[in-house]
């Protein structure tokens, strides 16, 4: 065992990371961030959504001074409904990085599945898949994930869109965003069909489905892995972005995107802490995860664009 | 070279012929329009003959045809939320969001060459590091929290500018401009600047990467050799090859700041097409989210053939007509 895990923190990646103090800080970051988010009911001092907890005359508490009516005191502040924004503020990261992470593991595996298809495939299916591809990366993400979400929410019922949105939310940025994984898996994967133990298992008559994900998809893995990375942190981003726009998670289930959009209405009056502490945590989460991104793909350095 | 041309003309109207499927499939099966149009007390007999005047009953690929012919003639339907035609909609806010996107792109395209060209000779200095760490916070800033800082600090704060609007407008035949008036021409500072400043740090890194390239070319070094002043190098010599890389990528990035416009038009409440399609999908306005959907497309679509015909133009290897780039 002990073994097993001297040979893990010898590794070369081991080594990369011990070597750079950006991807340690910004592993530490993320590590705290997304703990918060998953240990958020147990960290958040009030249960935002539970509104018999609410009190009105909290609202608009300013951080750290007792508020003017009934003493308390919040440490970020409350919002204009008496909302403890602390509380709110790790709820809403736990849903920010909730639709991230799905979305990006949608993304990944219709990206990775289609690209090895089309690299295992060839002709006309690779044609077909690239081209459709091709014509999806000329649209810019927001745009195809809006439209994609706009479509989803008409043919959701009315009563249930609320409930809904979230779900629709993730198909929306993983469908905007697997053309990536796509082109990645199919560049990488080509390479590897070249090799003689591809050859070997074809020819010792192993069945397609085999070949593709027991033989070529463990050796496309690790830039697979940079770009898995990066678009957390883009979709992220995205997220909170339609979020901001309105067209993504409802008020009832607020991520940061929707808390900054909120507090937006606030921010020109005085009341600076509803937009900035969401904007702030908003920030740090897509940065942190951006530069591990950066540092992983250095580290692996894999051919991305072949 | 006439096979590729038409090859990549044939793509395009491909392209915007799914699209078009797309924008229908929207209008026919988002809802049922005959449940909207006929009321409580129907017959099976009503229903039957409602569907047969508005065409419901005929094959999919006529009524396709039919909705893409309609379309072709400016014909795309009434708003379900303003109850008006759709056309007229549009034309109103049109201008706004081309406004803005051409002083982003202008503004964008002249910086970031500035910028670009400064930093890639000077390598190495204060001015260089600001600009570089300017564009390195411009670019993990969310667009609209850019946005909302520019408010905060040159309209709340420094009163200085509107925080949203188009200011005062004038009439020239039917397009309304903001151009002409100082309140327009204000207005159009802040979503501006917020639209251009990712566009101008892409337009920079890629003039910077660029221009360092050439720099390292022996015909620089000959220049050098021969004694040619530095100005000359740069803007005469260098500038040049430069350049033709920067131009189409512009154009790309054109159809990119409309779309991107979204999210501008949003923060500023600018009155564009862009603000438009957000009410339009928050409201579930098909014939709204339809139309946005195929204008955008075709100016996609278009925008793209275009640069791709320029890059034809400009670099002969491409003329055998062997070689497909996508």
């Amino acid at each position: 065992m002990t073994g097993h895990l001297y040979r893990i923190w010898d590794s070369d990646l081991c080594w990369s990371f011990r070597q750079s103090p950006v991807a340690m800080v910004s592993a530490c970051i993320s590590i705290a961030l997304v703990l918060c988010a998953i240990l958020a009911p147990l960290i958040a001092p009030y249960n935002p959504f539970d509104p018999s907890t609410l009190n009105l005359m909290n609202g608009f508490s300013r951080p750290m001074e007792p508020n003017a009516f009934t003493g308390e005191t919040f440490l970020l502040g409350t919002d204009d409904q008496g909302r403890d924004m602390f509380s709110t503020i790790l709820y809403g990261m736990r849903i920010s990085l909730f639709v991230g992470f799905m979305a990006v593991i949608f993304a990944m595996v219709l990206g990775v599945l289609l690209g090895l298809v089309a690299a295992y495939a060839g002709g006309r299916t690779d044609a077909i898949i690239m081209r459709i591809a091709d014509v999806q990366l000329t649209f810019p993400a927001i745009l195809v994930a809006i439209l994609i979400f706009g479509i989803a929410k008409g043919f959701t019922p009315v009563h249930l869109r609320d409930q809904m949105a979230i779900w629709v939310l993730i198909l929306s940025i993983g469908l905007s965003d697997w053309v990536q994984f796509a082109r990645v898996a199919r560049g990488a994967a080509l390479v590897e069909i070249q090799k003689e133990y591809v050859e070997a298992a074809i020819l010792i008559g192993r069945r397609p489905e085999i070949i593709i994900f027991r033989h070529i998809l463990p050796n496309v893995v690790s830039p697979i892995l940079v770009i898995a990375t990066i678009s957390l942190a883009l979709a992220i981003i995205l997220e909170a972005t339609l979020s901001f726009l309105g067209v993504g998670a409802p008020p009832t289930q607020p991520s940061l995107g929707t808390l900054i959009r909120i507090g937006q209405s606030f921010f020109f009056s005085g009341e600076w802490w509803i937009l900035f502490f969401p904007a702030v945590t908003l920030l740090m989460l897509a940065l942190s995860v951006n530069l591990l991104g950066d540092w992983l793909r250095d580290a692996l350095n894999p051919k991305l664009d072949d | 070279m006439l096979s590729y041309v038409l090859r990549r003309a044939s793509q395009s109207v491909l392209v915007l012929l799914a699209v078009g499927l797309v924008a229908f499939s929207m209008f026919r099966f988002v809802g049922d329009p005959v449940e909207n149009l006929l009321g409580q007390e129907r017959t099976d007999a009503d229903i039957e003959r409602l569907r047969e005047q508005l065409g419901l009953d005929d094959p999919f690929p006529i009524q396709y045809w039919e909705f893409l012919s309609r379309a072709a003639q400016g014909d795309l339907g009434i708003s379900f939320r303003q109850g008006r035609l759709v056309a007229d909609i549009f034309i109103e806010r049109l201008p706004a969001t081309l406004e803005l996107a051409f002083v982003s792109a202008a503004f964008a395209l002249l910086f970031g060459v500035l910028f670009g060209i400064y930093t890639s000779i000077r390598r190495k200095g204060i001015l260089t590091n600001v600009i570089l760490t300017g564009s390195l916070i411009g670019v993990s800033l969310p667009t609209f929290l850019i946005g909302i800082l520019l408010i905060y600090i040159f309209a709340v704060e420094l009163g200085w500018l509107p925080s949203f609007g188009r200011g005062d407008v004038v009439q020239v035949g039917w397009w309304s401009t903001g151009l002409l008036t100082e309140s327009g021409l204000k207005a159009l500072i802040l979503p501006g600047l917020t639209l251009g400043l990712y566009q101008m740090t892409l337009i920079m890194r890629l003039v910077r990467s660029e221009m360092s390239e050439v720099l390292r070319q022996d015909y620089i070094r000959f220049a050098r050799a021969r004694g040619l002043s530095d100005r000359a190098i740069y803007f005469r010599h260098a500038i040049k090859n430069t350049l033709i890389p920067v131009i189409t990528i512009t154009g790309l990035q054109l159809g990119s700041i409309i779309a991107f416009a979204i999210i501008t038009e949003t923060v500023f409440q600018w009155p564009g097409v862009g603000l438009l399609f957000i009410d339009s999908v928050q409201f579930v306005d098909i014939p709204v989210m339809a139309a946005y959907l195929m204008m955008i497309s075709v100016m996609f679509v278009v925008i793209n053939f275009i640069v791709d015909m320029l890059y034809l133009a400009i670099d002969p290897r491409l003329r055998d007509g062997k070689t497909s780039f996508s």
